[in-house]
């Protein structure tokens, strides 16, 4: 269906790709969206490369097979880009936001020859200076956000606020940096 | 007033259960239905529901203490997947024949082996004939919609039977979708209070439940039981009617899609018949007559009303997400086409194992079978009824 | 529901008769179900020899041995099923098998 956004996150066990699928479900939903967020599920352990997805559509989302043909593709972790074919399916005017420290450049080269956008994010440095720890999701989330253009920035951080809120009740300190994380990526993404 | 919140299949069913506030919840993890319990006893913990929440060490425990507890009248239920509900298989004929109204939650996962977590129906295929009632969701709605009507169902005075409400694992357990939540109370009412007329602890009339039956009365009671079964349908459509009335959202005893004028159709269970529905669009988009039809009961099993409902198109495939093992298809192809059989019916009828061990299921994949359907009504022959779908070859 | 009636168990009952799930609702309802026909001996009580001990009725599986005004009373033949432990309790020998040395 065309009037669907799909997104698929490829990450690693632990690093929360699943989260940041589930989360962007979450935003979306609250903007007023049909939403899906699953992960592909498996024996899969901490370290294992994972698959996650993402359907955001203006219709009641009924299909319920993964997705293969992605408008958007999100790699939390640039190393996946030697051992999984993370453009497969990509659409040609779509786009693929990589988490890296290292230059685009050196990114496309490892794409095998996909011919559409390419956005890169230093989601580690971003996460160790707002959160003082490594959780890539986070940044990555508001990346592809802005990416897929699923809403405007100040949409985006109002519901994420919220949403953080509710989330940390019980560790409230976090969500400043959370937030400021958010904002980061936002501003760096390209 | 309805909440519009976005939930995983397996909360979606946990708020079901915390709106009913059943009266005992016996226990056991599996995945992918652990999730049930685990926002459950959070409800009970945190106050909101006040059921005895018992933690066993096995499924064989959490249907006998299921049972046990259903006996002694109060409202009792259960949740498993997979191996965990084989495990439970003396227990599934006992709560059945003692006509124990219990509800379990059942998420689809796949029999070993080769052991795997993901979704097929081999698990609840296999208890097809315990005499539990069996309905099936396509998504998270349906679920918590199901949950909500079960034990209306299984109570209901002519029933009196326990109901398996199954959907599929992590395919709708585990994803997040948009869902309609009914008002607490709402739901509270609608379910009502449970009043057996018999139960063990009833001091002023006390029971024995369960005797032993020579064979002089083994097959009367049988029988006896199987009447229960053919009040259901009247009992799912009485409770869907007035589920109507609550939420706007109607059930039967499956959902026909597109079928009235189809030449070709599909007959299907559980998350993959949202999948077909895309198919089905896409397809009358290009001027193709596909049709669908969902099955909500398997059991009983509505053989005139599917045989009726398929009376006209001109090819059919019926898709099993389990095998059989019997040479010539799956449980479900086997009791479509007897119903077809029964009802006169010439429909050349082809059956699919598809799915096993959460194979997915694309837009595309359900194409196929109805390029096959429209290859077999152009060839005015059914040819192998016993396929595979996506099978490498 | 009514107590249930378990002279409808039986070999002529229709399925229809039958309670829900077998159930049986209602106390004592095995004193309708005579199981006195399945012995061919059955205990014999001779008044005389009978010290009002009481040692019989309790072993009784059947519950075949009253007690009457603080006394043992007549044995209850409709149920008992001849299983001769009475005889053994009793220590006045005061019981015996009808047809048994």
């Amino acid at each position: 269906m065309n009037d669907t956004i799909e997104i698929r996150w490829h990450g690693r066990g632990g690093q929360g790709a699943k989260t940041a699928a589930l989360l962007l479900a979450d935003v979306a939903f609250n903007t007023g969206s049909y939403v899906q967020g699953f992960p592909e599920y498996g024996p899969e352990r901490m370290g294992a490369p994972i698959t996650a997805y993402n359907r955001i559509s203006k219709k009641p989302v009924r299909v319920h097979s993964n997705i293969y043909s992605p408008r958007y593709v999100v790699v939390v972790d640039d190393s996946l880009l030697d051992s999984v074919d993370v453009t497969a399916g990509l659409a040609k005017d779509g786009a693929i936001v990589i988490n890296t420290e290292k230059g685009k450049e050196e990114m496309v080269k490892g794409l095998g020859g996909y011919k559409g956008k390419v956005y890169t994010v230093d989601a580690k440095k971003i996460s160790l200076e707002a959160l003082g720890r490594y959780f890539p999701n986070t940044p990555l989330l508001a990346a592809v956000v802005k990416v897929a253009g699923i809403m405007e920035k100040e949409t985006f951080l109002k519901e994420m606020q919220a949403s953080f809120r509710h989330k940390f009740a019980n560790k409230p300190e976090v969500i400043a940096g959370n937030m400021k994380a958010l904002e980061m990526a936002f501003e760096e993404v390209r | 007033m309805a909440k519009r919140d976005r939930l995983s299949g397996n909360e979606a069913v946990a708020v079901a259960l915390r709106q009913i506030n059943p009266d005992v919840f016996p226990a056991f993890p599996i995945t992918p239905s652990t999730e049930i319990p685990q926002y459950f006893a959070s409800f009970v913990a945190n106050g909101q529901v006040d059921t005895e929440f018992i933690t066993v060490e096995s499924e064989h425990s959490s249907m006998s203490a299921a049972i046990g507890a259903s006996a002694a009248g109060t409202r009792a239920l259960t949740a498993t997947s997979s191996c965990g509900l084989a495990y439970m298989w003396e227990e599934l004929y006992i709560a059945a024949s003692n006509r124990l109204p219990i509800v379990l939650a059942l998420v689809n996962r796949a029999l070993s082996g080769p052991i795997n977590i993901n979704c097929d129906h081999s698990d609840a295929m296999g208890a097809r004939d315990s005499g539990w009632i069996q309905i099936y969701a396509e998504n998270n709605q349906e679920a918590y919609d199901n949950m909500v009507q079960a034990f209306r169902i299984s109570e209901h005075k002519s029933v009196r039977l326990p109901i398996m409400i199954c959907q599929d694992g992590f395919i709708t357990s585990h994803a997040v979708e948009n869902i309609e939540l009914l008002e607490d109370e709402d739901v509270k009412a609608f379910v009502g209070e449970y009043k057996p007329e018999n139960y063990l602890l009833n001091p002023k009339c006390p029971l024995a439940v369960g005797p032993y039956a020579v064979t002089d009365y083994y097959m009367e009671a049988k029988r006896s039981q199987a009447e229960g079964m053919r009040y259901v349908e009247t009992a799912v459509l009485e409770t869907a009617g007035d589920f109507a009335r609550l939420s706007g959202r109607e059930y039967g005893l499956f959902e026909a899609y597109r079928l009235e004028d189809a030449d070709y159709a599909v007959v299907m269970i559980g998350s993959a018949a949202g999948t077909a529905k895309d198919a089905v669009d896409e397809l009358r988009a290009d001027g193709e007559k596909a049709g669908l039809l969902k099955l909500r009961l398997y059991r009983p099993f509505p053989a005139e009303a599917i045989a009726e409902a398929l009376k006209h198109v001109k090819t059919v495939a019926i898709m099993d997400r389990a095998e059989s093992y019997n040479n010539h298809g799956g449980p479900l192809g086997a009791d479509v086409m007897a119903a077809l059989y029964r009802a006169g019916s010439r429909v050349l009828a082809v059956n699919y194992i598809y799915g096993l061990g959460g194979r997915d299921v694309r837009v595309e994949s359900i194409k196929e079978v109805f390029a096959a359907l429209k290859q077999i009504a152009s060839d005015g022959r059914a040819g192998e009824a016993y396929r595979y779908l996506g099978i490498r070859e | 529901m009514a107590v249930s009636d378990i002279k409808k168990l039986g070999t002529k009952v229709s399925w229809k008769d039958l309670t829900e799930g077998m159930m049986i609702a209602g106390a004592g309802v095995s004193r309708e179900f005579l199981t006195g026909e399945w012995s061919s001996v059955k205990p014999q009580f001779d008044e005389r020899k009978c010290t009002q001990c009481l040692l019989c009725t309790p072993v009784c599986p059947d519950s075949c041995i009253p007690v009457v005004d603080k006394k043992r009373g007549a044995f209850d033949y409709d149920h008992c099923k001849g299983c001769g432990i009475c005889v053994k309790a009793c220590p006045a020998g005061a019981i015996t098998m009808e047809g048994v040395e």
